[in-house]
């Protein structure tokens, strides 16, 4: 093949990678962009991290009241329990032959708690509660837990610094774990 | 007769018969069930050599059920729902296994289970957004989404706590394990989507999120993401019912209910897993050492026979079918062995074309009670060759304290009267 011929060959077959590559990323033209303030609005994930975690504060004392008006009807005044899960206490429990469950006993991550409070509940109103109440009522919880003090103020540094009592407590998934034949 | 007065007639006549249906019922089948069986009535006139009365005046008129509904003799095939639980916004109902034939769950009757109730959600209203470690975040109306070539694929849908590893257990398949449903679902590839908006490298899991109460959130590897997931906006024909996400759901086959995600609005493209509440606090699995098995997606190979099954009676000695369904998230079920005396002697079911993955598959097995009392039971082999494990095999694993992820092998007792019983109850 000539030179010259090869050269518009491979031109060719340049503009044919290219048109491809295009083809591959705007395969159907469906859809419009997201803008960031649409995005900010619904992007509410809290990373285990601490994450997107928002601004404000909120502490024990205050959400001690926000959990007696928002919470406690079906948790319990203390957390124990009720219609709603129990909160409150198991710690050492886990591998006795009746474990109790609770945020303080079982869950691996405290920002998680912000994250399921402002998502979920109260289950009667859900994404009511202020950012600033929400980190109360995570910081009282905590504290009926004992995992922060009765004086604690949480915000996204601290409540991401907190470290939980179960945090090590899962493996991955081994299965099949029965090995029958 | 001008047409207002024949529609009155009709009508009546209808109303006649309808009253009468009541009480003239065929109760004739040699297996006899709880739902479904209103009392039997004595025998009527509608018998041979008689001409019955449904033959003698017309029957409804074309348009009395806009959108049709079961025979009113049907009308105790419902989803069985718990009449005791603490609360029935986060809840769930059950399929009426027991009750049904084939492998396609109907759409009033597939399982149900959510965290904040059923959300109303007008459609012209509802955006899925799709960001996060993407080249290009998008939002889609749900005409944008059903622009997208689409696909219908038959998959079983199960809930990861069905059933609970210690008593009391179930009385009937569906107390057992009738948070399984299967279904034909249309929608787009998850891929295809994905695809549109460019994941960049890096992207590990999809966070998905819905539009309910609960803002329910699962954290989905990329690699299902990418393989067999789907954005349903179709369930056996129809559009979703409210109870299975209208108007948009995910569907990962063999993975799962919870993941599912229903009332889908949001798919967050990121490195690592949310943690979120229904993958640390739930639908994670305790140890007897304490530890806590998490990310457990699969739901592994299954079975159960349906008929005879707990609650039925044989009323009869002679022949009688025994048949039952077995799916696996693995893949497609490979063989299905039926004992006949409890455990001890497994035979060959003949399985029911199609054999899919990742959908239920009916077994069937033909067999001559001879009137002695025997205990039966299924278990599956799917194919990756995994057999289906007694509850004891399972518990020396996994202890007590595990709620999800129970396959194991359920038998039912037979007695002497033909009484069918949970036998591990």
């Amino acid at each position: 093949m000539p030179r010259r011929d090869l050269k518009v060959a491979a031109l060719a077959s340049a503009i044919a990678m290219l048109s491809a590559a295009t083809q591959a990323e705007e395969r159907y033209a469906i859809g419009r962009a997201a803008t960031p303030a649409e995005i900010a609005g619904w992007n509410i994930d809290i990373g285990r991290d601490g994450s997107n975690l928002p601004p404000g504060s909120g502490s024990v004392e205050r959400g001690r009241t926000v959990f007696s008006e928002q919470c406690a009807v079906c948790h319990g005044d203390n957390g124990q329990g009720g219609v709603g899960d129990r909160l409150v206490g198991g710690q050492g429990t886990l591998a006795n032959p009746k474990p109790i469950r609770t945020v303080g006993s079982y869950w691996p991550y405290a920002p998680t708690l912000f994250d399921y409070i402002r998502r979920a509940m109260p289950q009667n109103a859900p994404q009511s509660l202020s950012n600033e109440d929400v980190y109360a009522v995570s910081a009282y919880i905590l504290s009926l837990n004992g995992i922060v003090p009765a004086n604690a103020v949480l915000d996204a540094k601290s409540l991401a610094a907190v470290k939980m009592p179960n945090r090590d407590g899962f493996v991955s998934d081994p299965r099949p774990d029965v090995h029958n034949r | 007769m001008s047409e207002h007065t024949t529609d009155k007639r009709v009508r009546e006549a209808s109303r006649r018969r309808f009253l009468q249906a009541g009480a003239a019922l065929a109760g004739s089948s040699a297996i006899s069930g709880v739902a479904g069986s209103p009392a039997l009535a004595e025998p009527g006139n509608n018998l041979p050599p008689n001409v019955p009365e449904w033959m003698k005046t017309p029957g409804d008129p074309m348009g009395s059920q806009p959108y049709g509904t079961p025979s009113i003799h049907e009308k105790g095939v419902v989803k069985n729902i718990s009449k005791t639980l603490p609360q029935y916004i986060s809840a769930s109902g059950r399929t009426p296994l027991q009750e049904l034939d084939g492998i396609i769950t109907p759409n009033g009757l597939f399982y149900e289970r959510h965290h904040g109730g059923v959300p109303t959600i007008d459609p012209a209203e509802h955006r899925l957004m799709l960001h996060g470690m993407v080249d290009r975040p998008l939002v889609f109306t749900m005409e944008d989404i059903r622009r997208f070539p689409s696909q219908s694929r038959i998959h079983f849908l199960e809930c990861s706590g069905n059933p609970v590893y210690t008593k009391p257990y179930g009385k009937t398949a569906s107390d057992l394990v009738g948070l399984l449903s299967c279904a034909e679902w249309t929608g787009v590839p998850l891929k295809t989507v994905l695809d549109e908006a460019g994941v960049q490298a890096g992207a590990k899991w999809i966070v998905a999120e819905g539009a309910d109460a609960a803002a329910l959130t699962r954290s989905i590897p990329i690699e299902k993401c990418l393989d067999d997931a789907m954005l349903v906006y179709s369930q056996n024909g129809e559009r979703l019912r409210p109870q299975q996400g209208y108007p948009l759901r995910l569907l990962l086959p063999g993975f799962e209910g919870n993941m599912n995600v229903k009332w889908l609005r949001r798919l967050k493209v990121v490195a690592e897993p949310a943690y979120s509440r229904e993958e640390t606090s739930k639908y994670t699995d305790p140890m007897p050492d304490g530890t806590s098995r998490e990310f457990t997606f699969y739901m592994e190979a299954k079975s159960i026979i349906t008929r005879p099954s707990g609650g039925q009676k044989l009323t009869t000695q002679g022949f009688h079918e025994i048949t039952g369904i077995a799916w696996s998230g693995h893949g497609k079920i490979k063989s299905v062995e039926v004992s006949l005396d409890e455990g001890k002697s497994w035979q060959q079911a003949e399985l029911q074309e199609p054999v899919l993955t990742r959908a239920l598959t009916r077994f069937r097995l033909p067999w001559h009670w001879d009137g002695s009392p025997a205990v039966i039971q299924s278990r599956a082999i799917d194919e990756t060759g995994y057999v289906q494990p007694t509850l004891a095999e399972l518990v020396a694993v996994r202890g007590l304290n595990s709620f999800y992820h129970n396959n194991a092998i359920w038998p039912w007792r037979i007695d002497a009267n033909g009484e069918v019983t949970n036998a591990q109850a």
